[in-house]
């Protein structure tokens, strides 16, 4: 048995994980119109290769990655592209983006694929172009291009891949599905994994409140030696990449760096299978497991769900009833934001759509002020000091807010579940990183236009040196000339006749 | 439907509000209160109520002054909490105007002038402790005698010391820490049998009493996590390794017993209700056991070489002023720094 080990704080909130009834998987509706944001990962959005008129198969790439940072996307079925324009997409801040939108034609025909059955026969390039090509990015929330993920060893190379099957968030039961129906394909897909980074560990980490998922891990996990299933107790935010790390290999990724830093890399079950998929059938990432659920659905429940399928159509097939809800959250309760626009739609790292009734997640209470009780500090993961990153925060001291580390926040919110005042301290994190990092490009900028203003400064007063330095040569030369009795006028003249003359005969 | 737009996380902890907090703070000083009534007679529960009151009318005034909505805000007990902490240090059977300069200062000074809850840099309670131990010197050292010494007195005792000061005649005596203090020449085991106020007992009667209630009540906060052990530990520690260092086996010019000094006066009170406070202590909880452990040097300091009997107080407001300081080193380690000195 492995030894498991604690990480600081953490919270306890209710899991409410069964009313989402995990283990079972339900299709998705078949919404009219999918609409694809070209943005669904972090990175550079991608860029349309298809224009409006155009008919796309399933599984057709419809806009490709710009840049390094950043993933393809696919049509997830077939049908005829209606627009490509601004729409809104899930994002905490509520903004609008580019997405493409195809009204499918219910034929559901699809482009040709070819997969790589030998993969052990390929070098990790060629997959990893695989897995970039198929637009497979991180599935567990945040959305990073695996691709990179996956190169993002720097020296030392990575010992230990790290199937992160935690699922810490209350409510979220999506992984947990996954890993009771397609087990073999998690272990299969980790397998394809750790042969790309060279690992030659696999742990597949699971929380003690998913007895079942750990079983059907155990089981798949005997087809492979270097497969191992560890489950640990249940807190709220183990699944945090970093947290997760410290519970199972007692190491911590340094401050600001990644896991790679010290040998690790950790993905998601359901990226896993999208790998398997990508590699082996040549299968874009197309679908994804949700979790739909919430009071105020009477048909909660893990559904396999179409890219792009807007949150409404997805409500409206768990019998949503709006007049209970009082708010749409994208994600869990703890780190899902709020939905501002019901069309919106479900992208690559939707992994939960939680429709609550007003008296299941009431509204936020009145603010208190602040009294240091300190109870955030002893629930913060990270060991930071809420209290005191909340009080810098609102004095805008950058300064004091990176001595006290505001960089090394997971923004997990256990500081404002805990907080007896109710402060939405996460908010107020949030607002300062960005504002810092607002303030360090401001720098950047200025620093840049400061010393292209020196440089020129500099390159002019060269040049006035040089034309100094001419003149100053030009008149000691003509003095000299003075002095050794020469008349200048008569010089000058005889100059002028000279060029003169050399003009008459170029003309001639 | 109506999208609510608020950022995450959507759940909050259980029962959990300034309010609640504050009221488990004023439920735990029941034991206490409880054994300094029955002792000393129904003083300090008539100072709590009239304190009280006066409190929260103060409150509301401040209030209303700096245009915050108060019949919202005061619902936050957190005056009551001041005001009640304040009535326990005072002596029972003060008079009316005690009370009232006491509170105003607590209220007004210690705590609006800074700009309410939560932005006070002092213990709002010990300010105004402060200010009436300076300025009324006898009215703030005449405890009455213990049940077993003397007669407690009784409600018409209480009313009559609060209305009618003057006309109110009363028997008061020395506290332990007061015979300690003005101790001349006498062996620390002669002193505790000389005065019938110190016989049979560890610090006096009815002292390790109240101090043993005061603590039950502090380790019932502990175990509702209103606050972590690290303040009281120290204080307490530091007090108690101070008494250890200092304690020449009772000679005239010793500085008296542990258990003495543990159960006397305000040491529990103090090391579980005033240092606990957590807007003017120290944030992390090294910080929180530092700041508690220099209140227990100052308060043995003050109380064996100073000139006041006890010093809960000073001691508490003195390190009011270095909790920024000690903030400023005791900064714990973050994820992610454990590694640096590895390779």
């Amino acid at each position: 048995m492995r030894q498991i080990h604690d990480i600081h704080g953490g919270i306890h909130p209710p899991e409410r994980k069964e009313l989402s009834r995990p283990g079972k998987v339900i299709d998705g509706p078949v919404p009219a119109q999918l609409i694809l944001p070209l943005s669904q990962h972090i990175g550079a959005p991608a860029s349309p290769i298809v224009a409006v008129g155009d008919h796309v198969l399933g599984g057709q790439m419809i806009a490709e990655a710009q840049g390094p940072v950043s993933v393809p996307v696919h049509a997830p079925n077939s049908g005829t592209v209606v627009a490509i324009e601004s729409r809104a997409v899930p994002h905490a801040s509520g903004m609008s983006d580019t997405c493409i939108v195809i009204e499918l034609d219910g034929e559901d025909t699809w482009a040709p694929t070819s997969g790589i059955a030998d993969w052990r026969e390929h070098n990790r390039l060629e997959l990893m172009n695989c897995v970039r090509q198929a637009g497979i990015a991180g599935l567990g929330g945040a959305g990073f291009p695996t691709a990179i993920k996956l190169a993002s060893d720097r020296d030392q190379g990575i010992h230990t891949l790290i199937i992160n099957g935690t699922e810490c968030e209350p409510y979220i039961s999506a992984d947990d599905t996954v890993m009771q129906c397609y087990a073999d394909e998690i272990v299969a897909g980790a397998e394809i994994l750790a042969h790309i980074v060279g690992a030659e560990t696999i742990l597949l980490a699971v929380e003690d409140n998913k007895p079942d998922a750990a079983a059907a891990m155990t089981t798949a996990a005997m087809n492979c030696e270097m497969a191992e299933v560890v489950t640990f107790p249940t807190k709220y935010p183990s699944g945090g990449e970093k947290q997760l790390i410290e519970i199972l290999l007692n190491a911590q990724v340094p401050s600001g760096g990644i896991p790679a830093d010290i040998g690790v890399l950790c993905q998601n079950p359901s990226t896993a299978i999208a790998v398997l998929e990508a590699i082996t059938l040549g299968k874009p990432l197309t679908t994804r497991i949700t979790t739909v659920t919430g009071e105020a659905l009477s048909d909660p429940g893990n559904r396999r769900v179409m890219l792009g399928t807007p949150i409404k159509d997805l409500l409206g097939q768990a019998g949503f009833d709006s007049t209970a809800g009082n708010r749409v959250i994208h994600g869990g309760p703890m780190m899902g934001f709020a939905v501002t626009d019901l069309n919106m739609p479900v992208v690559k790292i939707t992994n939960c759509v939680l429709a609550p009734t007003a008296d299941e997640l009431p509204p936020p209470q009145p603010v208190q002020p602040c009294i240091r009780c300190g109870h955030c500090a002893e629930a913060c993961p990270a060991s930071l000091l809420p209290q005191q990153l909340y009080w810098y925060a609102r004095a805008k001291d950058h300064e004091q807010l990176e001595r006290h580390n505001l960089f090394d926040c997971i923004e997990c919110g256990a500081c404002a579940y805990v907080c007896p005042s109710h402060i939405p301290l996460v908010q107020y994190y949030r607002s300062a990183k960005s504002s810092i990092k607002d303030a360090q490009q401001e720098k950047v900028r200025s620093d840049n236009s400061r010393g292209r203003f020196e440089a020129r400064q500099e390159r002019l007063e060269r040049e006035a040196a040089a034309k100094e330095v001419k003149r100053a040569a030009r008149k000691a030369a003509a003095e000299a000339r003075a002095a050794s009795g020469e008349d200048p006028v008569q010089a000058a003249i005889e100059r002028a006749k000279a060029k003169k003359a050399q003009q008459e005969r170029v003309d001639s | 439907m109506n999208l609510l737009r608020v950022s995450s996380p959507h759940i909050q902890g259980p029962n959990s509000s300034v309010e609640a907090v504050m009221k488990q703070v004023l439920l735990a000083t029941i034991p206490g209160v409880l054994v300094m009534t029955y002792f000393f007679g129904p003083g300090t529960l008539i100072n709590i109520l009239v304190g009280g009151a006066m409190a929260l009318a103060f409150e509301a005034w401040a209030l209303w002054l700096r245009g915050r909505d108060y019949k919202t805000i005061i619902r936050d007990h957190s005056i009551i909490v001041t005001s009640t902490l304040l009535c326990i240090a005072i002596p029972p059977y003060a008079p009316w105007w005690l009370l009232l300069v006491g509170i105003g200062i607590s209220v007004l000074l210690g705590k609006h002038a800074f700009g309410g809850l939560g932005y006070n840099p002092f213990n709002p309670a010990m300010v105004g402790y402060v200010v009436l131990l300076i300025s009324f010197p006898l009215q703030m050292s005449s405890w009455t005698e213990p049940r077993g010494i003397g007669e407690v007195p009784g409600f018409v005792d209480a009313i009559t010391a609060l209305l009618m000061p003057t006309s109110y005649d009363a028997v008061t005596a020395a506290t332990p820490l007061d015979l300690f203090r003005q101790n001349e020449g006498m062996m620390f085991s002669d002193l505790m049998s000389a005065h019938p106020e110190m016989m049979g007992t560890v610090a006096g009667v009815g002292w390790d009493w109240v101090n043993l209630a005061f603590l039950l009540g502090g380790i019932w906060l502990l175990r509702q996590r209103i606050f972590t052990w690290h303040a009281p530990v120290g204080m307490v520690g530091a007090l108690a390794l101070c008494a250890v260092i200092g304690f020449d086996n009772g000679s005239s010019t010793g500085g008296g017993s542990v258990l003495f000094h543990l159960f006397s006066g305000a040491t529990m009170f103090g090391a579980f209700f005033i240092i606990t406070d957590p807007v003017s202590s120290a944030v992390s909880n090294r910080g929180r056991l530092i700041f508690g452990a220099l209140v227990g040097v100052l308060v043995y300091l003050i109380r064996v070489h100073g000139n006041y009997p006890d010093a809960v107080a000073f001691g508490v407001l003195i390190m009011n002023f270095a909790a920024p300081f000690i903030d400023q080193y005791t900064q714990p380690k973050v994820y992610g720094t454990r590694q640096e000195t590895k390779e």
